[in-house]
């Protein structure tokens, strides 16, 4: 799901790494944003609601609206859409508010 | 405390030649991008701009982001601190902002506001699926980081983003099925429209999306025609395969700080929402904090160049700073406003502006 070649545009990418989506090894270029590295890889539900545990994606991709929020390295509402990849990350789908310090949020 | 003469808020359009403008004429900017890079939504417009040379016309949105932030970073009275989010206002000139997880205090004496706007959502059945993006988000996706946002993707709304990131998915390869326009007429500059009619998109003018389908990501959503009074007409919904869908319904300016500052505020729609009241150079009514750009009222990237230009020369004037240039500057950027604003494509901006300003009389 990555654009090879294009009319106007030239993508300059990062160095190849990979990282952990929900225990998976997922390959994705260091320092694109979390979210996109997963909807190249064709993940798009990147958390569930809190009280109807509705699928979520991203929505604003700039970091406004937090409906991109999922755990990163253990931590609790990182927005995926703006927070560069980095080798060996662990990302996972958030569940609800997610857990801060190991403290569950409902 | 950090100190800054002028603090910028936003990095875009507005807030890059705000910065270039007060610093120019001598004074101390410090400038502030929540964003880890400077440019705003300018990086991802692969489109050319209109208007004349002074607003870069004929050049795309990407090229001149990349002109204004080399000039901003190698202006010697320019500070840029970057991945700094704004979070709050405080008595006596003062602004919190959030880095590398710390908060840090900045004392300002003047503050140029350019926070730009977030894109407008609309809610029918299921209209939280993943594969509805906003039509903002997905030209980042595919312009900024080079991903396809899905193989075919449907567009609700026939404004000018609407329109425009239709035919940038045309050009990146992605099926667009159909554009779908609540309005009995098309948005958008007719140039911009008729190109992706060209390339075989039809676009449904009083059409809309009345809910969307599928498991865990969308699948399906159905349209239905819509009578003189906006309502749908019973037995003209159509199913729509496709993967995303795109919202382009417009853009509501990021104004919590001015409320925080307790800048007086008015409701015009047609600039988008809440807007701050101002001077005809940008300052609101707390003295010492400008805005400039859409968090002003939503209009083009090209007239919030001008308006960054206003607030900046204005903000170092007001600190004793470009006294001679000041009024011959000012009016060069007032010609170049007219001249954005006007005829049908301005009517818009023109008529919210008009009100904005009648509220003032009324509440006198």
């Amino acid at each position: 799901m990555r654009i090879q070649v294009h009319p106007i545009l030239e993508f300059k990418k990062g160095k190849k790494i990979s990282f952990t989506y929900d225990g998976k090894t997922v390959e994705g270029y260091e320092g694109e944003p979390i979210a996109a590295a997963l909807h190249a890889a064709g993940v798009r539900v990147l958390s569930h609601s809190r009280n109807f545990k509705r699928p979520r994606g991203f929505w604003c991709a700039i970091g406004n609206c937090s409906s991109c929020n999922m755990s990163v390295n253990g931590i609790p509402n990182v927005r995926t859409c703006v927070e560069p990849l980095q080798d060996g990350m662990i990302v996972e789908t958030q569940q609800g508010k997610g857990v801060i310090g190991g403290v569950p949020g409902e | 405390m950090n100190k800054a003469e002028i603090l910028v808020i936003g990095s875009g359009p507005a807030g890059l030649k705000a910065s270039l403008s007060a610093a120019d004429q001598g004074a101390g900017v410090t400038l502030v991008e929540r964003d880890l890079f400077l440019g705003g939504q300018l990086v991802k417009q692969t489109h050319m701009f209109f208007g004349s040379r002074e607003q870069y016309a004929s050049e795309r949105g990407f090229k001149i982001a990349e002109k204004l932030t080399a000039a901003v970073e190698e202006h010697p009275g320019v500070r840029v601190l970057k991945g700094a989010a704004a979070l709050g206002y405080y008595d006596d000139n003062v602004v919190t902002l959030e880095m590398k997880g710390r908060v840090v205090p900045v004392s300002y004496d003047a503050m140029i506001m350019a926070t730009g706007a977030q894109e407008n959502t609309l809610m029918f059945p299921n209209c939280d699926l993943p594969g509805i993006y906003g039509a903002g988000a997905v030209q980042t996706l595919m312009n900024v980081y080079g991903v396809l946002p899905g193989k075919r993707v449907a567009m609700l709304g026939a404004g000018n983003i609407g329109v425009i990131v239709s035919y940038q998915l045309l050009q990146a390869g992605v099926e667009v099925p159909a554009i779908i326009e609540a309005a009995p007429e098309i948005g958008a500059y007719h140039v911009h429209a008729s190109k992706v009619r060209r390339m075989g998109v039809p676009i449904y003018t009083s059409q809309t999306v009345v809910s969307a389908h599928g498991t865990d990501t969308l699948e399906k959503v159905i349209i239905v025609k819509l009578d003189g009074s906006w309502q749908p007409v019973p037995g003209t919904e159509k199913e729509l395969d496709v993967d995303v869908l795109c919202i382009a319904v417009g853009l509501t300016p990021l104004t919590e700080i001015l409320f925080q500052a307790g800048c007086e505020m008015a409701y015009i729609p047609e600039l988008g929402g809440h807007v701050p009241r101002r001077s005809a150079v940008m300052e609101t009514s707390v003295p010492n904090i400008y805005i400039a750009g859409d968090v002003s009222g939503i209009e083009e990237a090209s007239a919030a160049m001008v308006e960054g230009t206003i607030a900046g020369l204005t903000a170092a004037f007001n600190l004793g700073y470009g006294r001679d240039s000041y009024d011959k500057k000012i009016a060069a950027a007032n010609l170049e406003l007219d001249a954005l604003r006007k005829g049908p494509t301005g009517e818009k901006i023109r008529t919210g502006l008009q009100n904005l300003k009648r509220t003032v009389e009324v509440r006198q």
